[in-house]
């Protein structure tokens, strides 16, 4: 089974080299990897009956994530399509851009993206299926982005990958709330816990956060527009991506955690609302495009949403339709962008107003659009045909809460209907349309799948048997066994005259295109859709983050200091002293009148240093205030810090004179306001720090172990001076620090000199 | 272990001398600054082998017995972060020797790098909080000298920012030591710990304490304090930017929780709840920051910022799972975040510019170059299956379990628009036309310096992936590194020898 999964991932680093060494053979070589695999799987299909398999490969135990796998009815049929349309796609790919230079990378992130949505519908472990559903959004970013020179294809892939990345984040925190609550990430083992699941108090959050992730997936409005835009893609992607695999995963999701999550009003009325509105929002939509591709996508948009709706109706009617309207939405959707592909290939344009009357010229994509149309539209005997017929029938059988289910379903029907003969009909048949010229048929390679699919949905409605490949996935979904009367024919009833009502809506749609459009087409939803409010949720972030970059990393080292300053002082003040109670004290006993003259005369010299209007007045006032807190280091007893401290005044005076010497005459420019600023920083700073140091003095909590110095320096140490002990002995290791701080600095100065005269560096 | 726990001390600043003492050649410095670079990643790894094995350990140095003298003190934790910053230290070496000019290793850039990764080993390492100064002061110096090495003018300008900022951290760090020694009569961690235990919710510890928050908060750039790094990070050369982005914040992240796992836990309700409002605007700040800028470098320097708030977060949910996700997050962000400025020099080597504006076509002509980027960006964006994925996870799930939604809710996103800036730099440099070359032209193929370069690239890349895959291994580490942080009884026990 791991095999299964990793296949795909091994096999794409090697893509690019097998296309280099033979560039006309490397498709097909490829495409046996995906055949191969959907052989593995049909060679397992007959344990489905006994229950579901599962494969445990322990990754990261301390987190319970494992890499476990689960095959049953569910994940069969899906992977089972994956790997059948992700042979076909790597086939047409090889026609579709053969002689492009990138040939090879599109194989391999095929390969990778196939391998990720097999991982993705296999996976057990909700965080192991959260890694594969990030790599299939990832390497959809890449695929969409094959044409990557050009700006609406990067476009178009960095929205895709945000839009579904914003979901994909949202899963995450729903998958993780969830295995809080059911101790443990495997969906085996949360579904038995269903009960406790949708009755805990978070039950409405994980439910939110989880569809939010299905949703951005699976294209449900508002987040659909991602889709259509990223038909920027080439052919073989948007038929992969984009009809067959992953905007299934979402409608997957749904469907594997509806018995987890289910049956609730909340899931109810969130799936199946979303899954109706984006039906008829996709439908309408995809009736007023202009070009081929964009018409699939928004009805894939539609099918998605019926897809939604059913899974959220829930019904053992309603789930069948479900995994039957999927099954034949895989089939017919593949095959029309496949033989979309081949139209732009063919006659160089997918712009619907050039095309029509392509079947001369192109007479086997002819013939795979147009069965492939008939399923669409769900004519007989096509399984299309089927899927429309439960859809409606599941549809009608609803809950009470949602009676607008059936009249959503119908209309979406008709307007599909008649958006399935825009993109055969229209395209194939009837007049030559000015692309029709030059037109040619594709190749062998770009044939074989848009064939394959589109007769096979046209043809299993006939073939007997399905219900074995259909009816395990329906029963996962429901949690009992359904089954499944997969015949064309089922009598008079009401689905059938639905059926038949949706199609000659769909006819006079068809026909009356131009004036519905003329009547309804005036208002422009472009305006208000989604899709503006992500440009203008895009747009407000940045101009948030260039207003606030500017306001904080402003260039200015002033603008800095500011802020630094303002900061540690509030938060000193606020957060330590206010909120300590000022635990001041005054000092245990008065100052003598020497270290009052000494602090006047400290104070005195500071002033003029401020005042002073020149250079030196105000080093040689500086260097007197230094002097005088020397001074009181010696009244305190440090007559080591005190010599210590006159010397270094001392040069920092000599130097500070020769340095200034070259400099220009002294200026003020500051303004008056800066300079009141200036005082009032210094000042909040100067008290703050007095604070603190009377706070401190007065709540000592131990004694310092000074003691211990004074006591061992001669004895242990052998030194009389206990500073200098404590230096070279006690804490040399601090000195050795010092010290090398001291080399580098020297190693600085030279070196900053030396590079200047010798040009700087490169 | 006597011997041992003062190497990766002694191992870098030998090295540092050894360099100085052959001056005059740049081949020996070379040599020397290499042989050292792997002789601190062979100490590294041994040291870590033996704690795991036998637990804490502590060394007085000079034999003055704690809290006297200075003690040196290794724990998982630590010796988690002198092996990673080994690593690092020996790629951006190995980058250094293909990359750095002539001039710049003449005049000392060698000994000035072993310097550097000697203080950072020190602040590591050491057991003693006036101590832990020094090293910061020794790191200070010489990445001060390091950035500004060159003279040219537009590393002065962040290299005075860099130096005034930090200095400012320095002064406050410092009166934060002096106070507290007041306070508490010793500067020794392990006795900090136990004098300041019974202090619960005293005014005046949690007011020193917040002075360190401030100091280190300055050194770990977080929100709003953070100016120095966008500042000047994008002004030396590339291997220098490359090793102060992985080592410099994290080294005042590793005081944070150091000194907050440690000694500060008087009044967590506060503290850490203050810690953790400023981890999400530190990520969101961070974020921000970097969706504006047009650089390459600039971009990653904001990047950093945003990524201190995700293990601030980890320290500020002080739950097992909580600091053992920030451990881990601290370990791959060092090496995705130091492989992201490599291989930005790799770009800017090849097309002469790091303006996002003027790159471009390197994934149609540097395939490799590509995939090498996409590697350590994906994994900064917390992109499964690699290590940021992981990193993250733990961290959204420590929050979740703490029901502190409201940072997961800014982890996450934030997290989205990290993708978004590592995908500008993508679609920028990598997809789009070079607007200056001529798109049909192939370039020239690259030097042997440009393959040495990429080879370090290329080795830090594959510890990402093996991060990421093998997630079981470093997590069990970093979640007893966080069990040690969290029961600090052996860590006393270790430097005061069991004595209450």
């Amino acid at each position: 089974m791991l095999f299964l999964v990793a296949s795909g991932f091994l096999l794409a680093p090697l893509a690019p080299v097998l296309h280099r060494r033979w560039p006309r053979r490397a498709g097909w070589l490829l495409s046996l990897l995906p055949f191969s695999l959907s052989a593995w799987l049909f060679l397992h299909a007959r344990h489905l009956e006994e229950g579901a398999r599962r494969w445990v490969y322990p990754w990261i135990p301390s987190l319970d994530v494992a890499l476990s796998f689960r095959l049953d009815g569910l994940s069969f049929l899906f992977s089972l399509l994956i790997a059948i349309v992700g042979g076909f796609v790597v086939l047409y790919a090889s026609g579709y851009l053969e002689g492009h230079e990138h040939l090879g990378r599109i194989y391999a992130w095929l390969l990778t993206f196939m391998a990720s949505m097999l991982g993705l519908v296999l996976a057990d472990n909700l965080i192991a299926l959260f890694v594969f559903w990030e790599l299939t959004s990832l390497s959809s970013y890449l695929l969409i982005g094959f044409y990557h020179e050009r700006e609406a294809a990067r476009a178009a892939a960095l929205q895709a990958l945000l839009v579904t990345g914003l979901g994909g984040l949202a899963l995450l925190a729903g998958f993780v709330l969830m295995g809080r609550i059911g101790s443990s990430f495997e969906l085996s083992a949360l579904e038995p816990q269903a009960a406790a699941l949708t009755s805990h108090p978070l039950y409405a959050a994980v439910l939110l956060l989880v569809l939010a992730g299905a949703f951005t997936k699976s294209a449900q409005f508002p987040f659909h527009f991602w889709l259509p835009d990223a038909m920027e893609a080439p052919a073989p992607v948007s038929a992969y991506l984009h009809a067959a695999a992953m905007v299934k995963a979402g409608v997957y999701l749904v469907a594997r955690l509806t018995p987890t999550l289910g049956g609730t009003p909340l899931f109810l009325s969130l799936v199946a609302g979303t899954g109706a509105l984006t039906m008829i929002l996709g439908a309408w939509l995809a009736y007023r495009q202009a070009y081929l591709k964009r018409i699939l996508a928004y009805s894939t948009v539609s099918a998605l949403g019926a897809l939604m709706l059913l899974l959220g109706l829930g019904t053992p009617a309603a789930v069948k339709a479900a995994i039957a309207v999927f099954f034949a939405h895989v089939l017919y959707k593949g095959a029309l962008f496949l033989a979309a592909g081949n139209v732009e290939h063919g006659a160089g344009t997918g712009e619907l107003r050039l095309l029509g009357g392509l079947a001369r010229a192109m007479p086997l994509t002819a013939f795979a659009a147009l069965a492939a149309a008939a399923s669409m539209a769900g004519l007989p005997p096509s399984f299309g045909f089927i899927a429309k017929e439960s859809l409606l029938a599941g549809a009608l059988e609803v809950p009470p809460e949602a009676p607008w289910a059936a009249w959503i379903a119908v209309a979406a029907s008709a307007l599909l209907i008649a958006v399935s003969l825009l993109v055969s009909w229209r395209v194939f048949a009837g007049e030559a349309g000015k692309a029709a010229a030059g037109a040619h048929e594709a190749s062998p390679a770009m044939l074989v799948g848009p064939v394959a699919l589109g007769t096979s949905g046209f043809l299993l409605g006939l073939s007997p048997g399905l219900e074995r490949l259909l009816e395990p996935a329906a029963s996962v979904v429901t949690g009992a066994p359904v089954p499944m009367d997969l015949a064309l024919w089922h009598g008079w009833n009401l689905p059938l005259a639905l059926s038949g009502a949706s199609l000659a809506a769909g006819l006079l749609l068809y026909a009356g295109r131009k004036q519905a459009l003329a009547a309804l087409g005036a208002l422009d939803w472009g305006r208000f859709g989604p899709a503006v409010w992500y440009r203008a949720t895009l747009k407000a972030t940045l101009k948030l983050a260039d207003v606030q970059t500017r306001l904080l990393q402003s260039g200015y080292l002033r603008g800095y200091l500011t802020i630094v300053v303002a900061t540690v002082v509030g938060l000193l003040f606020f957060g330590g002293l206010r909120r300590a109670g000022w635990q001041l004290s005054a000092p245990a006993e008065d100052p003598g009148a020497v270290e009052t003259l000494v602090v006047l005369v400290v104070l005195a010299s500071v002033a003029a240093a401020v005042v002073s209007s020149s250079r030196l007045g105000a080093i040689a006032a500086l260097g007197a205030a230094g002097y005088g807190i020397a001074l009181i280091f010696l009244l305190a007893g440090a007559p080591d810090l005190a010599i210590t401290q006159f010397v270094v005044e001392s040069l920092v005076v000599v130097l500070f004179v020769f340095a200034f010497y070259r400099l220009p005459r002294f200026a003020r420019l500051s303004s008056p306001a800066s300079r009141l600023r200036d005082v009032a920083f210094a000042g909040a700073v100067g008290v703050l720090m007095s604070l603190l140091t009377l706070a401190a003095a007065g709540s000592s909590l131990h004694e310092p172990i000074s003691n211990y110095f004074g006591e061992w320096a001669y004895l242990k140490a052998h030194g009389r001076n206990v500073v200098n002990v404590i230096l070279v002995d006690f804490r040399a290791l601090d000195t050795l620090g010092e010290i090398t701080v001291i080399g580098i600095a020297a190693l600085g100065v030279y070196a900053l000199l030396g590079l200047r005269r010798t040009g700087g560096g490169a | 272990m006597n011997v041992l726990l003062p190497l990766p001390l002694l191992m870098p600043l030998l090295t540092a001398v050894l360099c100085l003492l052959g001056w005059r050649s740049r081949r020996w410095q070379q040599a020397a600054s290499l042989a050292g670079g792997f002789a601190l990643l062979a100490v590294a790894v041994v040291l870590l082998v033996a704690v795991r094995r036998t637990g804490v350990q502590a060394v007085a140095v000079g034999s003055w017995p704690p809290p006297y003298g200075i003690v040196l003190v290794v724990d998982l934790f630590s010796a988690l972060m002198v092996l990673v910053s080994a690593i690092i230290g020996v790629a951006t070496i190995i980058y250094s020797l293909a990359t750095v000019d002539a001039a710049r290793e003449n005049y000392g850039y060698h000994p000035l790098v072993h310097v550097l990764l000697a203080g950072v080993c020190g602040a590591f390492l050491t057991g003693d909080v006036f101590n832990l100064y020094v090293w910061f002061e020794v790191m200070l110096i010489a990445s001060f000298v390091l950035m500004a090495l060159g003279g040219e003018r537009i590393q002065m300008e962040g290299a005075i920012k860099y130096v005034t900022l930090n200095l400012v951290s320095s002064a406050i760090f410092l009166a934060a030591v002096g106070i507290l020694y007041g306070l508490a009569g010793t500067l020794n961690m392990a006795d900090l710990a136990m004098k300041l235990r019974p202090a619960q919710g005293d005014g005046m510890v949690v007011t020193v304490s917040l002075m360190f928050m401030a100091a280190f908060g300055i050194k770990a750039a977080v929100f709003p304090l953070f100016f120095w790094l966008p500042a000047s990070y994008h002004v030396p050369p590339v291997a220098v930017s490359a090793l102060f982005a992985g080592l410099l914040t994290k080294v005042g992240v590793y005081a944070l929780v150091r000194l907050f796992t440690l000694v500060f836990v008087q009044d967590v309700g506060f503290t850490h709840t203050l810690l953790l409002v400023v981890a999400g605007l530190t990520m969101a700040s961070g974020v921000l920051g970097a969706a504006v800028q047009r650089e390459f470098r600039r971009i990653l320097s904001f990047h950093i910022v945003s990524q201190i708030g995700y293990m601030v977060m980890g320290l500020a949910l002080f739950t097992p799972l909580a600091v053992s996700g920030a451990v881990f997050y601290i370990i791959h962000h060092i090496i995705v975040k130091t492989n992201l400025f490599l291989i930005a020099g790799l770009v800017s080597r090849l097309q002469g510019t790091e303006a996002l504006a003027l790159l471009g076509g390197l994934y149609r002509w540097r395939p490799a170059l590509a995939m090498l980027f996409l590697i350590p960006a994906l994994s900064l964006a917390g992109i499964p299956p690699l290590s940021g994925f992981f990193a993250k996870l733990i961290l959204v799930r420590a929050g979740l379990e703490t029901r502190q939604y409201a940072i997961v809710a800014t982890a996450l996103l934030v997290s989205l628009l990290t993708l978004f800036s590592m995908t500008k730099i993508w679609q920028e440099a990598f997809w789009k036309q070079a607007p200056a070359l001529d798109p049909a032209v192939a370039p020239a193929p690259a030097g042997p310096a440009y393959k040495v370069a990429a080879g370090a690239a290329v080795a830090l890349a594959a510890l990402t992936v093996s991060i990421g895959l093998g997630a079981e291994f470093l997590l069990r580490l970093s979640s007893e590194a966080a069990g040690q942080l969290l029961d600090p009884s052996a860590y006393v026990a270790a430097v005061l020898g069991g004595r209450p």
